[in-house]
């Protein structure tokens, strides 16, 4: 086999259309006859709804119908599901629309719907609709949410705890760590964060009252499991007489896994109606009903004995789930959370409990990284406190404690398997990536002028590629992790790779086609990668967790590998020859005998003769199409090492990004181009959590970065250049030695700037600060620390 | 209703709006060019950026009245014949993921060169203050932009 | 987030968008919109009519004769981020106004007349004098922009009142400058503080300094300005003068979940220590 295409930088195959507006967004569809929903939401945080008067809103022109949430309930619309429910988890009611007399229990929460001739009429009428409701005092903080005397959110969930959730024997590790020779123990949190996907969620829905079939255009990262939920909880519609199609999906991140109330509510009221419908968020409306992410509050204790090896490490955390369970959030500080613990390091004893509470905020579920980049951060900020406190450059603390390359596969005390790394060959390439020995004189000569230059090291592990099905039911999961692909080769000889994973900008439509066009011989042209459509795909599970090459992408090298197995004996037959000597020509396609290439049966020839089936062996079905189904054996672990420079203004606390170099192993690489710009847009979203993103609520339940006028997104003009390279250990047990690639940007970044800023306050005796590192923050430490 | 004339991508139209509709939705809905997107509603992330008169502007802070007799360009006539050198130079540099933010972003870059044809690498990151993209980190964009200037 | 129903005429003269007006019990006036269409948007206004003044070809452009400088209030901030005959700190706070394409329609006239705390525009023409024309149904008027900004969103015209132009003094050899502190969401001032100077026989001849972004209107820096004059313009000198700063915003200082009063007061010193610096650097 050569490798023509995998591994190098080919341009996007989808590109042509986004350069030139011809993105296909949900919120583009217009059909004719289409109406237009509007939803009413809460503006208070907790409140009960005694009353809704829809008159003025209904006498409007051009409104067509308003529906309250009973009318849903009353249809046989269900409940929202959770999708991994944990041992003792307490799962709370959520209707798509809140009915009168129940409670409203984070601003934005549904109370009725519009549906009208525009989405300005509608929004005209959503102003109309006057709701009564009687306030409550409102949560927000996921500690205070568990104590005493709190407001409860659901009534059978008293304390507002949903679960708790423990790994490791908690005695043992207490006793090894106070029998250790340093502990390190540290209070941090890891602030609330808004995705923000560029695209704002929206949905159309069409209804055949002929065939009595919906097709549901949504914005979502995953059709099927969206298609299932809706089936066999939500909606009722069957999943054959439901179609669900994602287009082009503006960005994730996460927020677009989730099922959402629009996407029961647009279908349901297509069919009630019978017109098509659209329902398009308005940026507003995206802050307060797409899940937000991260939000722990957590105590942290490390110990070390006394030549610097780490002994033990407890970690308690209460994690916000918001008002609601989103669909996978009790996943998120849980198994992707504490079996993350043990990071790039040998730690012979780990205990982790989390709380998950529920609290009157937008519901809180998987957000870039999910999980891992809490872990991350908690496990980083004790080993660069730890080397502190030694008096240890950081890397060469960590080097003293890193899992070693004869190790592997590693195995956690926290379940985990880790399948292969090097990460002392990591971080020489970052030392040498970043002229490390000369960014630390630089900072030695700054500082003797006085200036604040720090400079920050993070080391990372993350788990992607979810997950064995098995470990996943295991662990409290509703559905299956493997992941599904047709490679449909077309009479002409041209080739259609259908997945069920689904792109939001990772470049699918060229990277699978790249491994499809090595696997088989054949041109990038002639192949087209199709997703997003459960009429078109089988079943499959979609894209998050850095997942859809490990997995998706195995999928299809099965399916590939079973079009050749076709063909050899197609070739076979009709050249008369055994399968054994004959050889798969993968730099043009078909089969010829081996030591004689003239001797051959082209792609062409092979693929219209397995549909004209004149001459094929007794016994073979017609047709060229093999369908694979791909369970991973494991988690894939890639390991990033970053290294950045920050400089402080003295005078106002702003930080500055001066320098960021990226080292990641992701295993192999299919395309280079596209791992950079997975890895350094994970830099940006990591940057923007440690310097300026938060997610913030006051007390009554108010959001108070409800727009971008509040909310502070990284912009170009305060990004940094990024310098990357990679090391590479395949993994070993997929096909293509591939591990994820699109969460260890943002995993790394924010435990790189943080460490940056802290080694920068560090002269200052500044121990620790939580995220965002804002102005003030930083300034104000500064002046206590003065 | 007020009737506007308007010249977008070369082609004359004229249509009845109400007052209040913004310049964005009649682009999208009205005149079916949906390759103008919009990702806010307080004019800070330039998706929906067009260009009104040779100028670049955010097209959901301008009412469809305020353009009545002026000439528009989308992204959609943005090419001409073949690909506008940004448009060549996104592709080029892996300037976009999902492309959500991509038209904004090329039709505000577009300006930005053409204003300045020696733009320095600061001078972009300043001039793409009013653009948001979350998936890039800007990076691409950036070099896709110094690739522009010097075609 | 769509605006709320409205009539719109488009006004062909000063005097028809006053008539319109001022005729009018729930009308707003239509520059470029920029700060008017987002507050539709969110419904935080709902006009019953727009008059639309983006036509009106007399309001726009930037002249200048014997010693003044005028701005029409259609001018954009991109015209006067460009422009050569306006004062350094004008040209360059334009520049830093929001963005490239909401320089490009925002207007002058827009801008302070919607009178944001945050905005930059109020704390340049009180530094600088600035005399805001303005043309009503009882005829025409000139309010010092020390008197024009009243209190958070709220000026000094009144009902029907349009502003016409924007006269300040041409700078011929004091040199000036205009400090930011950005709200890293918004682009907004948390803090801005505009410096203009003139240097004669070593010392400071002539100084105006105002602050903004901080307080809910723009402020003129008096006793940074009494502190300093007539003194010789040194780090020393200047970091003494800027410190009186935090008297002159006084007690009213606006906090917000990015910085809070006593953050904003406590870095004011500097930024204004900045901008005196940069604006000494470039007197002539």
């Amino acid at each position: 086999m050569t490798q023509a295409l995998v591994g190098t930088s080919v341009k996007r195959k989808e590109d042509p259309r986004f350069i030139q507006g011809r993105g296909k967004y949900v919120a583009n569809l217009q059909l004719p006859e289409m109406a237009y929903i509007a939803v009413k939401r809460s503006p208070y945080a907790h409140a009960r709804i005694e009353a809704i008067d829809t008159r003025a809103a209904e006498a409007m022109a051009g409104v067509l119908a308003i529906f309250t949430g009973q009318e849903l309930i009353d249809s046989g619309v269900g409940k929202l599901p959770c999708g991994w429910v944990v041992p003792g988890c307490k799962v709370p009611t959520r209707w798509p629309v809140v009915p009168v007399g129940d409670k409203v229990r984070h601003v934005g929460d549904s109370v009725a719907v519009v549906v009208a001739t525009s989405p300005y009429i509608a929004e005209d009428a959503v102003e109309a609709i006057e709701v009564s409701y009687t306030p409550f005092a409102a949560v927000t903080d996921a500690k205070r949410a568990m104590q005493p005397g709190q407001p409860v959110l659901h009534d059978d969930i008293p304390n507002n705890l949903s679960y708790t959730w423990a790994l490791g024997d908690r005695p043992t590790i207490e006793q090894a760590l106070s029998a250790s020779a340093h502990v390190i123990k540290l209070d941090l949190t890891n602030q609330r964060l808004i995705p923000n996907a560029m695209e704002p969620r929206a949905a159309v829905a069409q209804w055949n009252a002929a065939t009595e079939e919906m097709t549901l255009w949504t914005t979502s990262q995953n059709p099927h499991p969206i298609r299932l939920l809706l089936s066999a909880f939500t909606l009722g519609i069957p999943e054959h007489k439901l179609r669900v199609i994602s287009p082009d999906v503006g960005g994730g991140f996460g927020s677009k896994i989730f099922h959402y109330p629009e996407e029961i509510i647009t279908p349901w009221v297509a069919r009630k109606i019978n017109r098509p419908v659209k329902w398009v968020a308005s940026r507003s409306e995206s802050f307060v009903t797409d899940s937000h992410g991260r939000d722990h509050v957590t105590h942290a204790e490390l110990g070390l004995d006394a030549e610097g090896h780490i002994t033990a490490l407890l970690v308690e955390t209460w994690a916000d789930h918001g008002a609601y369970l989103s669909t996978f959030a009790p996943l998120i500080p849980t198994a992707f959370y504490h079996c993350l613990l043990s990071g790039l390091y040998k730690i012979p004893l780990i205990y982790g409990i989390t709380y998950a509470t529920l609290t009157n905020t937008v519901p809180v579920d998987a957000y870039r990284g999910a999980g891992r980049p809490e872990a991350a951060y908690v496990v980083e900020r004790l080993i660069d406190l730890a080397a502190r406190k030694l008096d240890l450059d950081p890397i060469a603390f960590r080097r003293h404690n890193f899992i070693q390359p004869e190790e592997f596969p590693y195995q956690t005390p926290v379940a985990m398997l880790y399948d292969s790394g090097d990460y002392n060959r990591l971080f020489d390439k970052a030392q040498e990536l970043s002229s490390y020995s000369e960014l630390v004189a630089a900072r030695e000569a700054a500082r003797a002028q006085g200036r604040l230059v720090g400079i920050g090291v993070s080391g990372c592990i993350e788990a992607s590629g979810p997950a064995p099905s098995k470990v996943a039911g295991a662990l409290g999961s509703a559905v299956g992790f493997w992941e599904s692909s047709i490679v449909r080769v077309h009479p002409s000889g041209k080739v259609s790779v259908l997945t069920g994973s689904h792109t939001h900008g990772q470049g699918h439509e060229t990277a699978f086609a790249q491994i499809v066009a090595d696997q088989l011989g054949v041109p990038m042209e002639d192949i087209e990668v199709i997703h997003g459509d459960t009429a078109a795909i089988p079943f499959g599970m979609g894209t998050y967790g850095s997942r859809s090459m490990a997995v998706g992408g195995s999928a299809i090298v099965k399916s590939a590998e079973k079009v050749r197995k076709k063909m050899l004996k197609i070739a076979a037959h009709q050249l008369e020859a055994a399968e054994e000597d004959l050889t798969y020509d993968f730099n043009g396609g078909g089969v010829y005998v081996k030591g004689s290439p003239s001797q051959k049966k082209s792609f062409f020839d092979l693929s219209l003769g397995a549909y004209t089936a004149h001459n094929l062996p007794d016994g073979l079905e017609p047709g060229l199409e093999e369908q694979a189904f791909y369970d991973p054996a494991n988690f894939t672990f890639p390991n990033s090492a970053h290294i950045c420079q920050v400089e402080i203004d003295r005078a106002t606390g702003e930080v500055s990004v001066q320098k960021y170099y990226a080292v990641d192993d992701v295993g192999n690489v299919i395309n280079p181009m596209l791992v950079d710009g997975q890895i350094v847009g994970g830099i940006a979203q990591g940057i923007g959590q440690a310097l300026w993103e938060y997610g913030a609520y006051d007390e009554s339940g108010q959001l108070l970065s409800g727009t971008f006028m509040d909310y502070a997104m990284p912009r170009a003009d305060v990004m940094p250049a990024i310098h990357t390279a990679r090391t590479v250990t395949p993994s070993p047990h997929n096909p293509l030695g591939v591990k994820g690639a699109g969460e260890m940007g943002t995993i790394a970044a924010t435990v790189a700037v943080a460490h940056a800023v802290m080694d920068a306050l560090a002269p200052l005796g500044i121990r620790h600060l939580d995220m965002p590192f804002t102005a003030e923050k930083v300034w104000s430490a500064i002046q206590e620390a003065a | 209703m007020t009737a506007i004339n308007v010249v977008v991508n070369g082609k004359s139209y004229t249509r009845e709006v109400e007052p209040r509709l913004l310049l964005v939705d009649f682009i999208r809905d009205t005149l079916s060019l949906t390759g103008t997107n919009i990702a806010c509603d307080t004019s800070q992330c330039g998706a929906c950026t067009i260009h009104l008169d040779g100028q670049a502007v955010k097209s959901c802070t301008v009412l469809a009245v305020q353009a009545d007799g002026s000439t528009l360009t989308t992204i959609e006539g943005l090419a001409n014949g073949k690909l506008h050198p940004m448009q060549q130079a996104f592709w080029d540099q892996h300037g976009l993921q999902c492309g959500y933010c991509t038209p904004g972003m090329i039709m505000a870059a577009a300006k930005l060169v053409e204003e300045n044809p020696e733009i320095t690498e600061a001078e972009i990151r300043h001039g793409l203050e009013g653009n948001l993209c979350r998936c890039t980190g800007y990076q691409n964009i950036v070099a896709a932009v110094a690739q522009a200037a010097k075609a | 987030m769509y605006p709320s129903k409205f009539d719109y005429v488009r006004a062909q003269s000063v005097e028809e968008a006053v008539e319109r007006t001022s005729s009018h019990s729930n009308a707003k006036l239509l520059a470029g919109g920029h700060s008017l269409i987002p507050a539709l948007k969110l419904r935080l206004a709902q006009p019953d009519l727009l008059v639309d003044l983006g036509r009106i070809a007399a309001l726009k452009g930037i002249s200048r004769h014997n010693g003044t400088v005028s701005v029409g209030a259609l001018t954009t901030h991109a015209t006067c981020a460009a422009s050569d005959d306006l004062p350094k700190v004008w040209s360059e706070a334009a520049g830093l106004i929001g963005d490239p394409q909401v320089r490009n329609r925002g207007t002058v006239g827009g801008n302070i007349a919607h009178a944001d705390p945050a905005s930059d525009l109020p704390t340049v023409l009180i530094a600088l004098g600035a005399q805001i024309h303005v043309q009503g149904t009882a005829g025409s008027r000139a309010i010092p922009a020390d008197e024009f900004f009243v209190d958070l969103f709220t000026t000094s015209l009144e009902e029907g009142e349009i502003i016409t132009r924007v006269e300040v003094p041409a700078e011929s050899n004091q040199g000036s400058a205009y400090t930011k502190v950005f709200n890293p969401a918004s682009r907004y001032a948390i803090l801005g503080v505009a410096a203009q100077v003139a240097i004669a026989g070593g010392v400071c001849r002539q100084l105006r300094v105002a602050a903004g972004g901080s307080t809910p209107k723009a402020i003129r820096a008096h006793h940074v300005e009494a502190a300093l004059q007539g003194q010789p313009l040194n780090d020393t000198t200047i970091q003494h003068a800027a410190a009186a700063i935090a008297e002159d915003l006084g007690e009213e200082v606006i906090g917000d979940m990015y910085a809070s009063a006593a953050y904003r007061r406590s870095i004011a010193a500097q930024i204004a220590a900045r901008a005196l610096s940069a604006a000494a650097a470039r007197a002539r």
